[in-house]
């Protein structure tokens, strides 16, 4: 059972108190974008087999949506953090590469 | 090739079983094929099969990262049907059922394809009227299913319990000549009768890149070495996103876990599968006589091949109140296997942005049904450069909005 600590409200939940909501840090395209942009937005994910950074909502509780830093294979949390944000914070970053020490954050959808 | 037949096991009994042969040689990669297909699978294999049954192309190897088979094609809950709703998954589906009706004798390898019928059960009005629906789009598709009520529920599958009150049974749809068969026998029988055409299955082999000449592919390196080849299939379900990352391009793919589990082994009760696609229940009793569950799939990513504890409970707490006796029943094994799921809840047969290279991946939670459809028509797509079976099933359609949307059509399952 996956358990993640919300950032906001600071209660620690297992996951049949939250609702996943897949890919974090996407670019929402509007209007005006063009198709490859729209597909990349709605469809493509990156579907890491690793570090995967991922929308979370507290669903049964505080009812908000926040970050969290997961790995596919081995689930180990590598940290929650605040959905108000474009990219990971430093210190989960320091932690992500601490068993990863290659990972970037790509920010290229 | 020795043929399997009653003679060589009469024959093989008399001197002490010293005749038998192995079913498909163990390879060693060579530097270069006409085709290379990534993933031993079902479909990978079908896929080799049938290039080299329709097409003549035999200069094939099959490579697979672990052994042959122990993917998801071993992992599944065997379900065969085709009754879908959209135009393009139903001939498809269809043309794989009717694949299975002939594949021990094609193979002379025993899958233990079994119709034993397929009930789709409506447990909300809402899934009745779609039922309906779908019932009356198989027969415009020539497929034969129909809806029945509670009571032929019943007297089909007596040990269900039909009145509710929280999962009513109000019908079915009922598909005679579905069922199950064997899912490690198709990888075997495919694996023999590919190796029996001359084609090289590698195992122990993993796919670490993929060559590419400006946009053509070229070939592969591998943990056993380089490998050229003029075409590359890339058959791989859960871990296609890991493969189209290597060749350069981005899926509209997502692994989630899918696990099944089974009970003791116990006397016949059940001669039929049911699906329960409201509660993500789905059981049948297995010729060793367990019964075989599978169970909805984790709502986020992962490539763990265990799945969540959560899932498995809804499950059989939801079967407990539809099927009362297997209340008592001990549960033997759980696993789980990584599916790849596609926006619309379709595969993509597809070409990729680099050219020579292809896919067949998205077959999500339902691919086992496909295996031999899938072989068939990826064939087809990779030696001619079209299949009338694939045309829609595109990686473009997402970017064109073409979706072949399963997904609302079907409820859940797939």
């Amino acid at each position: 059972m996956l358990i993640l600590d919300c950032p906001y409200c600071g209660v620690r939940c297992d996951e049949t108190e939250l609702t996943p909501g897949g890919e974090a840090h996407l670019t929402r395209h509007g209007p005006g974008s063009d198709d490859a942009d729209f597909e990349r937005y709605l469809f493509q994910r990156r579907n890491p087999r690793g570090v995967h950074l991922e929308r979370w909502r507290h669903a049964y509780g505080c009812g908000k949506w926040f970050h969290a830093a997961r790995h596919t294979v081995t689930m180990q949390v590598f940290g929650t953090y605040p959905a108000q944000t474009t990219e990971p914070p430093a210190d989960i970053v320091e932690r992500i590469r601490a068993s990863d020490p290659d990972w970037t954050f790509g920010d290229d959808t | 090739m020795r043929r399997y037949s009653a003679f060589a096991i009469a024959r093989e009994a008399l001197r002490h079983h010293t005749g038998w042969e192995r079913a498909w040689k163990s390879a060693a990669p060579k530097s270069r094929y006409d085709v290379v297909i990534v993933g031993a699978g079902g479909h990978g294999l079908a896929t080799a099969y049938w290039l080299g049954r329709n097409h003549g192309i035999t200069n094939v190897a099959v490579i697979e990262k672990g052994w042959l088979g122990g993917g998801n094609t071993g992992r599944n809950t065997t379900i065969i049907r085709s009754n879908y709703l959209q135009d393009p998954s139903a001939a498809l589906y269809e043309k794989s059922r009717s694949l299975y009706e002939t594949m021990s004798q094609d193979l002379n390898y025993n899958v233990m394809f079994s119709p034993r019928g397929v009930l789709m059960l409506a447990q909300t009005e809402h899934e009745k009227r779609g039922y309906l629906r779908t019932a009356h789009a198989n027969a415009l598709q020539g497929i034969t299913t129909r809806f029945i009520g509670p009571a032929e529920v019943k007297k089909i599958c007596p040990i269900m319990n039909i009145d509710g009150p929280r999962y009513p049974v109000l019908g079915g749809l009922w598909q005679e000549r579905a069922g199950t068969a064997r899912h490690d026998a198709v990888a075997w029988g495919y694996a023999r009768a590919c190796s029996d055409m001359g084609m090289d299955i590698v195992e122990q082999c993993e796919v670490t890149g993929v060559t590419r000449d400006g946009a053509r592919v070229t070939g592969l390196s591998t943990t056993r070495g380089d490998i050229a080849c003029d075409k590359l299939g890339i058959v791989v379900a859960g871990h296609s996103g890991r493969l189209a990352e290597m060749a350069g391009f981005r899926l509209p793919v997502e692994s989630v876990p899918l696990q099944a589990l089974v009970s003791e082994p116990i006397k016949p009760c059940m001669d039929i599968v049911v699906m329960a696609n409201t509660v993500h229940g789905y059981m049948s009793q297995s010729d060793k006589g367990e019964m075989v569950i599978g169970g909805g799939t984790d709502g986020y990513n992962a490539y763990t091949q265990r799945g969540s504890f959560q899932h498995i409970e809804e499950t059989v707490r939801a079967l407990v109140e539809t099927f009362p006796m297997i209340s008592r029943l001990k549960m033997l094994r759980q696993w789980g296997g990584i599916v790849d799921m596609t926006g619309d809840r379709s595969p993509i047969l597809s070409r990729t942005p680099v050219e020579n290279c292809f896919i067949n991946c998205g077959w999500g939670t339902g691919g086992f049904k496909a295996t031999p459809g899938s072989g068939w028509a990826f064939a087809e797509l990779m030696a001619t450069g079209a299949s009338p079976l694939t045309a829609a099933f595109g990686m473009e359609r997402f970017r064109e909005g073409r979706f072949i949307d399963e997904s609302v059509a079907a409820g859940v399952a797939h």
